[in-house]
Parts: C-alpha cells; structure tokens; sequence
C-alpha cells in the first residue's frame, strides 16, 4: 500500500488519547521535493498525522514507511537518529535555543550529527544569507523580531540538509507579510534541494504554496492523489 | 470596472491615441482581460459626446487617419467624483453556492462532497494566483492578493459551512 515513488507513507493510523480518537484511518504520502500541506478544523488530527509521520508519536495502528524502511520496526534510538538526520522541523514559535546566537542555533543540527563547529557555521551562514537573515547571526533569539526569528527556524530546519521537512503552522504568529516571506522562503528552498515538506496549517493562503492539500477530517485523510 | 473614468484618468497625464491608451489600460490594469479596439473606440467617441474628452489632433502619416485625445476640465471634474464615490461592497447575499448546498440536502445528494469539491477549486486557483504572484511585479502582487483574499473569505465560508451541515440540514429539510 505504499504509493509509487514516495518518500514517505503512512497508511491507517490509529491513534487514541484516553478515549479520544485523534486519527481513526489515516492514510497519506509524499515524494521528494513535493510540498503536502495538511488542512482541517481544529482538533482534527492533523497535528498528530504530523507527530505520527516524524516519528515524535507512536501511532496504535498502522504502519508508516520512510525510505522503504518501517518505522514502528525501528527502536526509539534509531528513530531519534532518524530525526537527527533526515528530518528537519519549524514550529509556529518557541523552537530556537535563547542561549545560543543564530548562527548557532541554524548550525545546530549539522553540530549534533557531528560537523566541526567551523563547517558548521560556515553553512549555518550560506543558509541564512538565502533566508535573509546573515546579518543577525550573533544575536540571541530574543534580539530578532519574529518574522526573523521564523527565518532563522527555517535556515536551521534546511542546515542539516535533511529530506523531510515537517512545519507545523509555520507562519502561525506572523502577519501576512512576514508570513508570505517565510513561505516564499522555505517552499523555493525546498524544492530547490529536493526536499518534501509536510506543511500542517488551518490557512488557505499559506496552503496555497504547497503542490497538494490533503484534509483531515475526524482524524481521517483526504485527497490522496499524487498530482506533480 | 468603469472603463470610461479609468481611461479618462489615463488622459489626465496628457493628450494620447486610442492605441496608446488601449496598450497603458492592458499593461496596468487589463492582465486577465485586455480591451478591444472596439471598445476603446466607442467609450472615446461617448466621451467626446458627453464633452469629457475633446479630439486635440489628427495625424496620418499614410495610414488611417489617428485621433489624439485630450481630457476636458469637465473629465477632470467627473474622474474625481468617480474617486471620491465609495464602490457599494457586495455582500453576495444568497450566493449560488448557498443554493447548491441546500439543493444538494434537499435532493438527498452529498452536500459535504460538493463542498469538498468546491474547496479543491479554490484552492487550485488560489496556487495558480500564489505562483503567479511569485513572478510577477508589485503590481501583480497586488492584483493577485486582491482575489487572494477574496478567495480565502470564500474558503472560510465553505469551512463553516461544512462544520454546519448537520444544523443546516434539519432547518432546510421538510
């Protein structure tokens, strides 16, 4: 059941918390370099499908295939592994480390797989400058405003040059501007590297950026058709 | 769209040819739908009836006869009340889609599939608008925001409505 050519499926997630069913039959795919937005009300299970596919929430049921491997056969270590290399992440806030300076923060991701602080920062830099950003790279988090900030989220979820991107409501603390900027940004970088974005947001306008929407409805998945 | 009043307004700037202004009309305002020959020709000649415009000259060198147009002060007096006048917001009361959402629950048909089916074409022509953005101008940008946003009122409607389907259908249904 795993669709021609994607990078990552999911097929019949089942999740319950307590006796609340969040997914009840969620199916889904994307490719490389494809951008999937996620769509439904609120407290529709769209989150959790996201939680779900990076490997953060084991689902009850189903089975989710990442590069033809399984990941409910992996061990928690191998998937955190997982998420260290192929994955990257931007959430709607809070996600950068206040201590640490930008370019520390957008090299990150490359430190912990292991890349020598210097090569770490000299592309933590090359990803800021083509989010805009090059010139805050020894501020503190709490020293940028928020559109930067969000750019400076995305430099670092693409510096560990990872092949999934998950963002989850992206743009959710930004106005339309900023946020429109950011979604320029990630999608022509995306796509550019050949990364598959998985993109949850409850906007149209920000959905409009991505190739394919699919919707969640009652914790069920819906548009599934690979349309590139 | 006042054809009428936003040539007129193009005049203001100075005296220019039907062409002329046909071409300045689609470069700045006529993306989707470019003005006919035809068009121009008969809003300039009631202009000119109507004392807004006046023919400022005639050129033909050797070909059809051209005739240069200026803007009148009683133009200039009719372009700034067209600015000065709110346009009358329409608030699309009983819109098609209304009815099709109820017909479909009268009828027994899905109406949350035809809401679906609705919501897949606005979002198709919103990427479509999005991209277009991404290319073009500031001018585009602007354009394209406009239906954006027009589109995504639409998209918050189907949503509610979706969510209101159940309700709608006991107040509809005999």
């Amino acid at each position: 059941m795993i669709p021609e050519g994607s990078l990552l499926s999911a097929h019949d997630l089942r999740k319950t918390y307590g006796s609340t069913p969040a997914l009840d039959g969620a199916s889904f795919s994307v490719h490389p370099g494809e951008v999937v937005a996620v769509m439904g009300p609120s407290g529709s299970g769209k989150s959790t499908l996201l939680h779900c596919l990076a490997g953060i929430v084991n689902p009850d049921s189903g089975t989710i295939t990442y590069a033809g491997r399984e990941l409910s056969a992996m061990s928690d270590a191998e998937r955190s592994a997982l998420r260290r290399s192929d994955f990257g992440f931007v959430f709607q806030f809070g996600q950068l480390v206040p201590e640490l300076t930008c370019v520390e923060n957008v090299a990150l991701p490359l430190r912990l797989n292991g890349v020598k602080r210097k090569a770490a920062e000299r592309t933590a830099l090359e990803w800021m400058e083509r989010l805009e950003v090059d010139g805050l790279g020894g501020k503190r988090p709490g020293e940028v405003s928020g559109g930067q900030g969000q750019r400076v989220a995305v430099a670092r979820a693409l510096a560990g040059s990872p092949k999934v991107i998950f963002a989850d409501e992206p743009t959710g603390a930004l106005d339309s501007l900023n946020g429109e900027r950011v979604m320029e940004l990630l999608t022509e970088a995306a796509r550019s590297s050949h990364v598959a974005v998985v993109l949850v947001t409850h906007e149209a306008r920000v959905a409009a950026f991505s190739d394919r929407d699919v919707t969640v409805r009652d914790g069920r998945a819906h548009n599934l058709e690979y349309s590139a | 769209m006042s054809i009428g009043h936003t040539l007129l307004g193009l005049l203001e700037s100075g005296p220019r040819h039907g062409y002329d202004l046909k071409r300045t009309f689609d470069e700045k305002f006529g993306q989707d739908r470019p003005l006919h020959y035809g068009q121009v020709y008969s809003t300039m000649s009631r202009l000119l009836k109507n004392g807004l415009v006046e023919v400022d000259g005639v050129e033909s060198e050797g070909g059809p006869e051209r005739k240069r147009y200026a803007i009148t002060d009683a133009g200039i007096t009719d372009v700034s009340q067209w600015l000065d006048q709110p346009e009358k917001p329409e608030p699309y009361l009983q819109s098609t889609l209304y009815t099709k959402v109820v017909l479909a629950l009268l009828t027994g048909r899905s109406a949350s599939g035809l809401l679906d089916t609705q919501r897949s074409e606005h979002l198709r022509l919103m990427r479509i608008l999005t991209d277009r953005k991404r290319k073009g101008d500031l001018a585009d940008q602007l354009i394209c925001d406009h239906a954006l946003f027009h589109l995504e009122a639409d998209l918050r409607w189907l949503e509610l409505t979706a969510a209101r389907l159940d309700q709608l259908a006991k107040v509809v249904t005999p």
